[in-house]
């Protein structure tokens, strides 16, 4: 079984993922894993979903070479353009492959969780799209720093959720969006946002994300050398490796430095999966802090623990100044406004732009800054 | 071996290690109570099965400082006399050395809620290494052969959960308790519980016409976190034990 592929056994990357959710669940999970495969191995459902990423998403996203940026760097830099997907980010890929499923297996509802608002927004355009309802859960920290999303998803008819719970931000989303899937497991589907969660989440949202990365490789004329990507659950990395892991090109997935799972955390269990979690000395799960609040995020999906542990992807993080200051470079010399999880993938080549003189860096723009002009200002 | 005596409807009540000052008060009040054995839950960040209630009871007593050695050194202290049995998610459970310091403790039992069937082997192995009972939990979408399994490899007794949903007070019983305890009862010797959503003595009395006994939780710790004391916990205590002594526990020869 090759690097990125399917899991092994009950959902395992290595030692990492699983499905570590109460007895109530077990079913609801194993009816996704079931209807996912079926759907994964239909052409008619991929066809479906292919014409939706084309005529609604407006895919092909292109990759852009950014030049100007370049030549002040010294490497040659490749930006797959996310930004430029209907809803502003990558996460319109997944959404719509979920919401899709949704439908074929007869659920009235979508459930998520959102930080910074752009899986909820997504979450909600799909679900407009398809007829089903909408209930997006989200930390009420993250409803004060991400408002122009809050607007899109009340917009867009979904039912918003404010969560006060513990660091009131994206972790906390999650475990009330789970509460919630308990309760409502015949009529709702819980659309995660990330390559996480119970198996077969982190496997599917990757397969639905591959996307990003299969269209990057038959973008560029060769290989890159580098290819980067931020992480916060890790979906928009997870999709763009999964085009280049058969290559040797190094991969990178930039972490925020508050929240950052891989470089300061420990093997632990949170949210249904094995992973890496920040955790403090008793096994408290420890709120992350990040000027994104996509990336606000104390664990990583379980396939990076396991790309890091074999060593075919290395994990890095970026802290929030030379995060804003990568956005209004890429402003300046390229006339593109990042969000501030993508920024975290620029900032971290700016940074190592010595080592990486002359070499061709592929980075996944994830998505674009609309949301985070008031955190610029 | 969690019960001894199989001749008396089970009453396990329930609190949140550390939630207050006092708290190790709860076991006695339990204890002097009438209740059969105890469930301490050990707070944890994210319990992702838990209502309002103990995620409030959870958060209190994590901000109070609460961690794992500072309740077992106040339940080693207690000298219970009744069973205890401890509460937590994994992340907690699969710390190395866990479960020998619970049992080192007295704990008698350890019920892990986000660590289903597939995934239990671990931590139900450290539990028996230490002499733990690894007591499982069965859902109303709990499917038949999973049932099976699951009745079949359980330990000390099988947890009912009543409702699809969290913890919590709920206005009535749920209708699919009284099966499931009767489904899960026909698949095993051990005592079935029903818990989640006991809420009052009236609802145990109807859980046990068709279970061993119950867990009551939330509707205890919603009192402490409104104040009650712990003497006044204890008389609530004595009211569900009231309700669930009609029941006499002795198996119908034909629910066996």
């Amino acid at each position: 079984m090759g690097v990125m592929s399917e899991p092994a056994e009950r959902g395992r990357f290595g030692e990492f993922g699983g499905r570590f959710v109460p007895e109530s669940l077990v079913p609801a999970c194993q009816e996704v894993e079931a209807a996912f495969r079926d759907a994964w191995s239909d052409d008619g459902f991929r066809k479906d979903l292919d014409e939706l990423l084309t005529v609604y998403a407006g895919r092909p996203t292109p990759v852009t070479p950014a030049r100007r940026l370049s030549a002040e760097l010294g490497l040659t830099l490749l930006l797959k353009r996310e930004d430029l997907a209907h809803t502003g980010s990558h996460k319109i890929n997944n959404v719509l492959g979920q919401a899709l499923l949704a439908r074929r297996m007869g659920k009235r509802r979508l459930l998520a969780e959102t930080g910074a608002g752009q899986h909820g927004v997504a979450a909600a355009t799909a679900a407009a799209l398809l007829g089903l309802a909408c209930v997006v859960f989200m930390g009420e920290r993250d409803i004060e720093r991400q408002a122009p999303n809050v607007r899109r998803m009340r917009m867009l008819g979904a039912t918003l959720v404010p969560v006060g719970s513990g660091s009131r931000t994206l972790k906390d989303a999650t475990n009330e969006a789970m509460r919630r899937w308990v309760a409502d497991t015949a009529e709702a589907y819980y659309c995660i946002g990330s390559v996480m969660g119970p198996h077969p989440y982190p496997w599917m949202v990757r397969e639905f994300q591959r996307v990003i990365g299969d269209e990057a490789r038959a973008q560029v004329e060769r290989v890159p050398d580098v290819v980067v990507a931020c992480v916060g659950g890790g979906s928009n990395a997870a999709g763009t490796f999964a085009g280049f892991a058969d290559t040797g090109a190094r991969l990178v997935g930039v972490e925020a430095a508050g929240g950052a799972a891989m470089t300061n955390g420990s093997p632990g269990v949170l949210h249904g999966h094995r992973s890496m979690v920040l955790q403090d000395a008793h096994g408290q799960v420890v709120e992350a802090s990040s000027v994104a609040a996509g990336l606000d995020y104390p664990g990583i999906g379980p396939e990076h623990a396991h790309l890091a542990a074999i060593g075919r992807a290395e994990y890095a993080s970026a802290g929030d100044g030379e995060v804003i200051e990568a956005v209004h470079r890429l402003a300046r010399t390229e006339g593109i406004i990042p969000a501030l999880e993508s920024a975290h993938a620029l900032a971290w080549i700016v940074r190592n732009a010595g080592d990486l003189a002359g070499l061709t860096v592929l980075m996944t723009l994830s998505g674009r800054g609309d949301k985070d002009m008031e955190i610029f200002q | 071996m969690i019960f001894t005596d199989e001749s008396t409807k089970k009453l396990v009540p329930y609190v949140t290690g550390g939630i207050t000052g006092d708290w190790a008060d709860c076991l006695r009040a339990y204890r002097d109570n009438g209740a059969d054995a105890i469930e301490i839950g050990l707070p944890f960040s994210d319990p992702m099965l838990d209502g309002p209630t103990i995620q409030e009871a959870s958060d209190r007593a994590l901000a109070r400082g609460a961690t794992l050695d500072s309740i077992l050194t106040e339940v080693r202290a207690m000298r219970a006399e009744v069973p205890l049995i401890v509460m937590t998610y994994t992340n907690l459970a699969i710390r190395p050395g866990f479960c020998a310091r619970l049992a080192d403790a007295g704990i008698a039992g350890l019920i892990v809620p986000d660590a289903p069937l597939d995934e239990v082997t671990p931590i139900r192995d450290a539990a028996n290494a230490a002499g733990l009972d690894l007591i499982p939990l069965v859902a109303p979408s709990t499917r038949p052969d999973r049932l099976r399994d699951i009745a079949v490899s359980a330990q000390g007794f099988v947890y009912a959960v009543s409702v699809l949903g969290t913890t919590g007070e709920r206005d009535r019983l749920d209708a699919g308790a009284g099966p499931l305890a009767a489904a899960v009862r026909a698949l095993t010797e051990l005592p079935v519980l029903i818990g989640f959503g006991v809420s009052t003595p009236e609802h145990a009395a109807a859980a046990v016409r068709d279970a061993d006994g119950v867990v009551v939780a939330s509707a205890l710790m919603r009192r402490l976190l409104d104040g009650a004391s712990p003497a006044e916990l204890g008389a609530m205590v004595a009211r569900f034990r009231e309700s669930t002594r009609s029941g006499t526990g002795v198996r119908a020869p034909e629910s066996v």
